[in-house]
């Protein structure tokens, strides 16, 4: 990896973690025209397969970036875009979050936290949704996600054992 | 309500959120682990964390590991659980990576991600059902849910503007609620 290159892959994916508003995938669209079009750092197909790879694979999507830094500069390449990507809104959320937690006993604070969880619960079921309805789903797979969200609400089994057996429904019905 | 655990400990509960959520739902995945299993937060301090976590820029669980080491550990602990959170996971893309490209024609495949896909969406929804039952007790808290529900997945609306829209009226009502005590 040149100097060049790694100053781009800070470039690109450092300005690129303070844009990602609203989880990570708002900034797909940026990162493909950078990776893609301005440094030819990979084809528009593998950017599509990398992003279909970063939403089943463990681990946060935004790893997306790590498939790119190693298609711009190997193993080197994928660390630095890691890093780059996550640290500058690390470092945003570590001052918020000590701001935060220092208030714990102000009234303002406990009513805030109890004002705001009924509203994140709504954000969290509209979450389970958008997701469903973004890709291609289904009548079976409307019918998987309903029993495993009654299995799951029901019953204190392991969510693995859930997710796996899903799998083996859509290998199955496939 | 916590003795803090260690910084490995942090680490290797960050990388179980990671590695449990292949196929998706890792924000599921991260309350079940922090709240339900280990008890490093209230349902209402996790809701509230990553809410903030949501607004701010980043991966929302990547702020939500720098929110829960800092809460924890300081510096150190955000740094023990952001690792734990991506190494494994970036060694273990890398390997997806080679292998998708050169299986990614087979359609079990295709069948079985959807299958695991479709469960964690299920995952998701379960999540949302048991937080509903600890935090959602009058008629007041389920109207906001629902609102926040119908706004987001329904309309389409943008998380900043929900926020601005039902954040207020929910402090408004929590606040009436406190001063009621």
């Amino acid at each position: 990896m040149s100097p060049l290159q790694a100053w781009q892959i800070c470039a690109v994916f450092g300005s690129a973690s303070l844009l990602s508003v609203g989880g990570g995938n708002a900034i797909v669209p940026q990162l493909q025209r950078e990776t893609v079009l301005d440094h030819h750092w990979l084809s528009a197909a593998q950017f599509a397969d990398s992003f279909a790879i970063a939403q089943v694979a463990p681990g946060p999507s935004s790893l997306l970036v790590t498939l790119l830094g190693y298609r711009a500069a190997g193993l080197p390449g994928a660390l630095l875009a890691t890093v780059a990507i996550i640290l500058p809104a690390a470092i945003l959320v570590w001052v918020v979050a000590r701001l935060w937690l220092r208030t714990g006993h102000a009234r303002w604070h406990t009513a805030l936290e109890r004002g705001i969880a009924p509203v994140a619960v709504g954000l969290v079921a509209a979450s389970g949704v958008v997701i469903a309805t973004s890709v291609d789903h289904t009548a079976l797979h409307w019918a998987v996600s309903a029993a495993a969200a009654a299995v799951l609400g029901a019953t204190k089994i392991n969510p693995l054992f859930v997710v796996l057996a899903g799998g083996a429904v859509g290998l199955w019905a496939g | 309500m916590n003795d803090a655990p260690s910084l490995w400990t942090l680490a290797r509960a960050f990388n179980r959120i990671a590695l449990a959520s292949f196929g998706g739902g890792l924000s599921a995945w991260s309350r079940e682990v922090i709240v339900a299993e280990r008890g490093w937060m209230t349902e209402e301090e996790f809701l509230s964390a990553s809410t903030i976590c949501r607004i701010l820029p980043g991966a929302n669980q990547v702020n939500m590991a720098v929110f829960v080491g800092t809460r924890l550990h300081g510096v150190a602990g955000a740094v023990a659980a952001v690792a734990g959170l991506i190494a494994v996971s970036m060694i273990l893309i890398l390997l997806a990576g080679a292998f998708y490209l050169r299986y990614r024609h087979v359609p079990a495949l295709q069948h079985a991600l959807a299958g695991m896909a479709s469960a964690a969406v299920g995952l998701t929804l379960s999540v949302a059902w048991h937080q509903g039952q600890r935090v959602l007790r009058s008629p007041a808290a389920g109207l906001l849910a629902v609102l926040s529900l119908a706004m987001a997945a329904g309309w389409r609306t943008p998380l900043w503007l929900t926020l601005l829209l039902l954040g207020p009226v929910g402090f408004w009502w929590a606040w009436r609620q406190e001063a009621g005590r």
